[in-house]
């Protein structure tokens, strides 16, 4: 997936170029209302955007959201209230596809379910499992872990590793936390008020800080460990 | 916590104001014939009347979903019209709710009558039909379907809408699976509300499709009608028409309508 975009975000004008390999998992860091997940907003078509976004060998610019195959996990995971964990998981795909999602990430006996019922781990694996149900060609996650308790945050974190790890298409992750950066991702993209101030891979990063905002997160991440 | 405090002397409007509206329904079921009650809600006239009001009520509330719920996610949905049509509109459609009735049966005349704008081109004759019942219901009761709808729709939280999207469901597929059934209470209670203001309709249909009996003459007017000839089985009706307003009242209550609570 390759991204060259230009994003009005209200009090700047968000410029960004973005590429990710099959497999691979990139993660956009940057503070508060830096741009990040207008970006994502961006790629899977949520917003208008200047520019040009090629995936699996299509162009996404004028694909209406429904037929971009862009797979994406809210923060707040944004399950269907008034379906069943598998209805919510079956929405874009058959209910056999959906089952086999649902047993593949562990979460099979919670089938009959309603999202109510969801700690906010089970509803992270149930939003997970219903993008990936669609086959989507790029999976889009924003902030996966914010929305969950710190003290399930770890747990939750090293089981979304291993199911970004199974996943054979580009990953975007939009995160704000050093420590999703280093547990999930391979590559990284700084973003701090819409432009890109840093990219490269974790452990260049954290050798080498760009900016005083990624220093301290840097060194905050490391002193935590 | 100190109790708030309520000026005794509003006791009395009040006691008065609660006395009005309650007192009526009390003469209503005090004075009823009830010995005579299941004679009298079979008599061929009355059995014809209730027959007609809820096949009326129900083909009214049936066209009022397949029109209104459209009708309300347009309104829902104006927010980036310009403000002079967006407001032009929402008043055209609450203007059934405060226009007397009469006048609505009038307009209907005027519009779909033999002579009428439109009327003069159709190969039928809609006014005094049981299809002028209907229409008049429609015309009175769908503005409180559309409102209601209106008010569930404003308060879906629309991510869900961006949410099905992503995962490859058309326009039309997010309003079936995700925004309808996210509005179903709304519509429940619209639908409910819309059909007991059918059923009780009266000015409009008296005007715009008479009072034949068997054809156009409904409950309401029955019931007019019978006070002045037979009095009991105007008491009989009235108390079909007040046992279905409780009854969606019963409804309505908590489950559907927030704030309609006992």
């Amino acid at each position: 997936m390759k991204a060259a975009l230009r994003v009005d975000h209200g009090g700047f004008v968000l410029d960004i170029e973005l590429a990710v390999e099959p497999g691979q998992v990139l993660a956009l860091l940057g503070p508060n209302g830096a741009g990040k997940s207008t970006a994502l907003a961006a790629i899977a078509g949520l917003v208008p955007s200047v520019g040009t976004i090629e995936l699996a060998g299509r162009t996404l610019d004028a694909v209406p959201v429904e037929r971009r195959r862009v797979g994406y996990v809210f923060q707040d995971y944004l399950l269907f209230p008034h379906l069943t964990v598998l209805d919510n998981v079956a929405f874009g795909a058959t209910k056999a596809v959906a089952l086999e999602w649902l047993e593949r990430l562990g979460i099979a006996d919670l089938a009959g379910s309603r999202p109510a019922q969801l700690s906010g781990g089970q509803a992270q694996r149930v939003a997970l499992a219903r993008a990936l149900a669609t086959s989507p060609d790029l999976l889009l996650l924003d902030e996966p872990l914010a929305a969950l308790d710190v003290t399930v945050r770890d747990e939750v974190r090293s089981s979304l590793r291993g199911f970004l790890r199974d996943y054979a298409g580009p990953t975007i992750v939009v995160t704000h936390d050093f420590e999703d950066v280093a547990a999930l991702a391979d590559e990284v993209v700084v973003i701090e008020a819409g432009r890109v101030t840093q990219r490269g891979q974790v452990r260049g990063v954290v050798r080498e800080p760009a900016s005083p905002w990624v220093a301290r997160l840097v060194r905050d991440w490391a002193e935590d460990d | 916590m100190r109790r708030r405090s309520f000026p005794p002397l509003l006791w009395i409007p009040a006691g008065i104001g609660f006395a009005l509206l309650v007192l009526p329904l009390v003469g209503l079921v005090v004075r009823a014939p009830w010995a005579q009650l299941p004679g009298l809600l079979t008599e061929t006239a009355v059995a014809q009347a209730l027959g007609l009001s809820l096949g009326t009520a129900l083909v009214s509330t049936a066209v009022s979903l397949v029109l209104g719920v459209p009708l309300a996610l347009v309104l829902a949905r104006s927010s980036d019209w310009p403000t002079v049509p967006r407001r032009l509109v929402r008043a055209l459609v609450t203007v059934p709710l405060v226009l007397p009735p009469v006048v609505g049966g009038v307009a209907l005349l005027l519009l779909l009558g033999r002579r009428g704008l439109i009327g003069q081109w159709l190969p039928v004759t809609i006014p005094f039909t049981p299809a002028a019942v209907v229409i008049a219901q429609v015309f009175v009761a769908m503005p409180f379907l559309v409102l209601a709808v209106e008010g569930a729709l404003k308060g879906v939280d629309g991510r869900y809408e961006v949410a099905a999207a992503t995962l490859g469901a058309s326009r039309f597929t997010v309003f079936r699976r995700v925004t309808l059934p996210l509005v179903a209470p709304g519509v429940a209670a619209g639908g409910l509300l819309c059909f007991t203001r059918s059923l009780g309709e009266f000015g409009a249909t008296i005007t715009f499709a008479g009072s034949f009996p068997g054809t156009t003459q409904t409950l309401p007017i029955a019931t007019y009608l019978q006070l002045q000839t037979d009095p009991d089985a105007a008491i009989a009706l009235s108390l079909v028409l007040m046992l279905v307003s409780v009854v969606v009242l019963v409804s309505l209550r908590d489950r559907w309508v927030p704030g309609v609570t006992a």
